[in-house]
């Protein structure tokens, strides 16, 4: 049977007593595309639910009592990795933190070996955060643990898209028909890879603006408006996402300078005077001041960028909540290990 | 030894460099073949072969480019692994890079790696020379010295030489040895960092690109240069579109430049990277569908001169990593043949004819080796394809030390059935009904290679030096 949104219909403390039938039929979360929009529905109807969690003066539910949790970041976060942290707290489940810094991956280590012992510990989850793009997918190949993609290289970060959505569909009500202009650093954000496909499967009309160094190939095909200039993409859009521009991950020069940048693409409150009268302002964080946004902006009325962090937990409660469901309902044993084959992952 | 005469009767002859397509007979004496033709008369003592029922008798396979890793990465491939894999690959001769440690830049190691090919007593191995010396592309390599010591060609393998004025005169002194330079086409500062070929399955990936123009650009460098001195240029692994209209482009007005093309090229795209398979991680990478078009279109128009596998064995730790810090490369002698029958031949691109000469004749001649052709006089150098048998790729059979392939598990039609080298049979296919006929001189049945049919160790069934 096709999950539903029911849980946003019960009671507020439901997520306590739920027992079944919500489940989403992946075992792992790498991208967007692992997930039909009926999940990406559930998944926000859920998060709903466990925003009210977060409201109580006892902020936790037994939910994933029992559940050993590992945050597994190779890259530093400080958002993303509270984030989950809290979520799983709230949740009741036993976490761990390994920070790369910290782990035997400074002693040379290798990704496959690390990812081997901690299954060997047999961990239910790993929220894993890593700089190359498909890490996931290889941990999902070595580990029997639900494994949830809290950000890999250039390629995804899945439950920021989810956040996200939410907290549009907050604000806006709903996605079907929304302007949605995602600006700056295309090229290497993942959190655009994760929008691009989750805000088209929910109906957004998504307009990609950057500088033509900064932008992916072919995204007409992808069914994304291109522009490169940014009082096309602000003119009438109900809601403007900001990227980071990630200047740790170019080699070599993509624009002149910073300045150059800030004064091309940068969000002024000018600039956001062309869009909708109630358009929002959304940043994934961290943010660099002055460079795709301006202070003015980041801190005025529009912005819904604290709005984001908050969602976070509760979006986040609702993808560890629901994917344990999905581990349970799921067969035991993972997948091969001898390399030479067994790259095609079970169920798809 | 092999003073015996031995005559293959029966089977489907094709032999580009002669011209000859039908029902012959080959007659082998002293390794050599004698006479080819229909209904041969022979003395009794002859050893007399049938040739099984819908075989191709065709020259030997030759395999010009190809990485046995010996010396220096011994747990990857030896030349003796390498050539086991070549023979049950139907390959009887193979040529192998320099990139070894050290590089193959001076006459100890290629008389190194000579011993090593005529210990195993397998395939034929025949060594390609660095151009510049430990391939940093500062001075040239001692390329006479290489020349004397056996080798065929040189290269730098993996690395473009990318000094114009260094490329310029390699070709005129590896011209004037009378070798041609191979060379590895990629403007590097268009490729820093690059994993994955630069298009719209890279880009949803995360993957850094590597475009295609970075091909074209250092083999239109290299078509010029060629047409500058007059010397002979090769480019390997020709991976883009753009590439092919250089080359075309350069046959046109008389440069002497040829090409080559792995049948992974030929028959796989980038799509194949939305899993992460570092086993489709390589340099060249895998390009778009308008790419492997054209490509299949140049086999074609002879615009391509040969089939070669860039065979790269690769461990299993160098592989089981995150994409972007997986090795590059795949191994592909046991799978070439049959990749290029069922998606060349069966798939109507390329006759039965024209494949054998793009991995026959067409290497030979740009290598400058004997064989690539049954006529009299040649060495009994002799691939037997089984065009119709079905072969189910399984890595873990392969003699090659390497299990690194994009083609595990593919249901192929068309295989390899025997290989002789030097009229002496050094891989028989035991799934193929009539084929011990071929015998072994050591009298041990081989392992089915590329098909999984043979249980036990897959080495086991290696044939042994006579």
């Amino acid at each position: 049977m096709a999950p539903t949104a029911e849980p946003s219909r019960r009671a507020p403390d439901s997520p306590l007593g739920l027992d079944a039938p919500v489940r989403l039929r992946t075992k792992d979360l790498l991208s967007i595309g692992d997930l039909s929009p009926d999940e990406i529905l559930l998944i926000l109807d859920t998060a709903e639910a466990m925003k009210e969690v977060g409201t109580r003066s006892i902020k936790k539910v037994p939910a994933l009592r029992g559940h050993t949790v590992v945050n597994l970041f190779f890259e530093p976060s400080t958002r993303t990795r509270t984030s989950f942290e809290i979520a799983e707290k709230r949740l009741s489940a036993d976490t761990v933190n390994v920070a790369a810094s910290g782990s035997s991956v400074s002693k040379g280590e290798t990704l496959a070996d690390t990812l081997r012992n901690l299954e060997a510990m047999s961990p239910d989850m790993i929220v894993l955060r890593h700089a190359s793009a498909g890490a996931g997918h290889l941990a999902a190949r070595l580990c029997g643990a639900c494994i949830i993609n809290a950000g890999d290289g250039m390629h995804e970060h899945p439950t920021q898209a989810l956040v996200d959505a939410f907290t549009i569909r907050e604000r806006k009500g709903g996605l079907a028909g929304l302007r949605v202009s995602i600006i700056g650093d295309l090229l290497h954000s993942r959190v655009f890879r994760s929008n691009l496909r989750l805000l088209r499967v929910l109906g957004a009309q998504v307009c990609a603006c950057g500088p033509a160094t900064l932008m992916l190939p072919d995204m007409e095909r992808l069914g994304v408006r291109a522009t490169t200039s940014v009082d096309d993409a602000v003119a009438g859009a109900d809601v403007i996402m900001l990227l980071r521009v990630q200047l740790e991950r170019m080699r070599g020069h993509f624009f002149p300078s910073r300045r150059e940048y800030f004064q091309r693409f940068g969000m002024t409150m000018a600039r956001l005077r062309r869009a909708a009268p109630d358009a929002v302002v959304m940043h994934p964080g961290p943010m660099n001041r002055g460079v795709e946004i301006a202070s003015e902006v980041a801190d005025g009325s529009r912005s819904v960028i604290l709005e984001q962090v908050a969602n976070g937990v509760a979006v986040r409660m609702a993808v560890l909540y629901l994917l344990a469901g999905s581990r349970r309902g799921a067969a035991p044993g993972g997948p091969a290990l001898d390399g030479g084959s067994g790259w095609d992952r079970a169920g798809e | 030894m092999s003073e015996r005469t031995t005559i293959l009767r029966g089977g489907r002859v094709v032999d580009p460099a002669s011209g000859r397509d039908g029902v012959a007979d080959v007659l082998i004496r002293d390794g050599r073949v004698v006479r080819v033709g229909p209904g041969l008369e022979v003395e009794s003592e002859a050893a007399v072969i049938d040739v099984p029922g819908g075989c191709v008798v065709c020259p030997g396979f030759v395999d010009m480019h190809a990485h046995l890793r010996e010396p220096g990465a011994e747990h990857k491939e030896t030349v003796a692994t390498g050539a086991a894999a070549a023979v049950a690959g139907g390959f009887t001769a193979v040529a192998c890079m320099p990139d070894t440690e050290p590089a193959n830049d001076e006459a100890g190691v290629t008389g190194l790696i000579l011993a090593r090919a005529a210990e195993a007593g397998l395939a034929r191995v025949y060594p390609i020379g660095a151009v510049t010396r430990g391939r940093a592309g500062r001075q040239l390599a001692a390329i006479g010295e290489l020349r004397d010591a056996g080798c065929v060609a040189v290269s730098d393998a993996g690395r473009p030489v990318a000094d114009a004025i260094l490329m310029r005169r390699a070709l005129e002194y590896a011209a004037m040895c009378g070798m041609p330079v191979i060379d590895h086409c990629e403007e590097t500062a268009l490729t820093v960092d690059g994993v994955a070929h630069e298009g719209g399955a890279a880009a949803l990936l995360g993957l850094r690109g590597m475009p295609a123009a970075a091909e074209e650009i250092h083999a239109g460098r290299d078509v010029a240069l060629s047409g500058l001195t007059g010397a002979p240029v090769h480019l390997a692994h020709v991976s883009a579109r753009g590439t092919l209209r250089v080359v075309r482009s350069g046959k046109a007005r008389g440069v002497p430049v040829t090409c080559e093309v792995t049948p992974h090229h030929l028959t796989l795209t980038d799509e194949r990277l939305a899993e992460y398979d570092t086993n489709c991680k390589m340099n060249p990478p895998l390009r778009g569908a308008a790419d492997v078009e054209a490509l299949v279109d140049g086999l074609a128009d002879g615009t391509i001169d040969c089939v070669a596998t860039d065979h790269a064995p690769r461990h299993v730790d160098e592989k089981l990593a995150e994409f972007d810090r997986a090795a590059f490369g795949v191994v592909g002698l046991e799978t070439a043949v049959s990749v290029c029958l069922d998606r060349l031949v069966h798939a109507g691109h390329v006759s039965l004819s024209r494949l054998v000469g793009l991995l026959s004749a067409n290497p030979a001649r740009i290598l400058g080796v004997e064989g690539g052709a049954l006529t009299e006089g040649a060495p009994a150098d002799i691939t037997v394809l089984a065009p119709d048998l079905p072969v189910t790729v399984d890595a873990r059979g392969f003699r090659s030390l390497a299990r690194n392939t994009p083609f595990d598990g593919w249901s192929l039609r068309g295989g390899v059935a025997a290989t002789m080298v030097g009229g002496r049979t050094v891989y028989v296919n035991a799934s193929v009904r009539g084929a011990d006929a071929f015998g072994l001189a050591s009298g041990r049945a081989a392992a089915g290679g590329a098909d999984a049919a043979a249980g036990g160790d897959p080495r086991a069934g290696a044939p042994t030096r006579v």
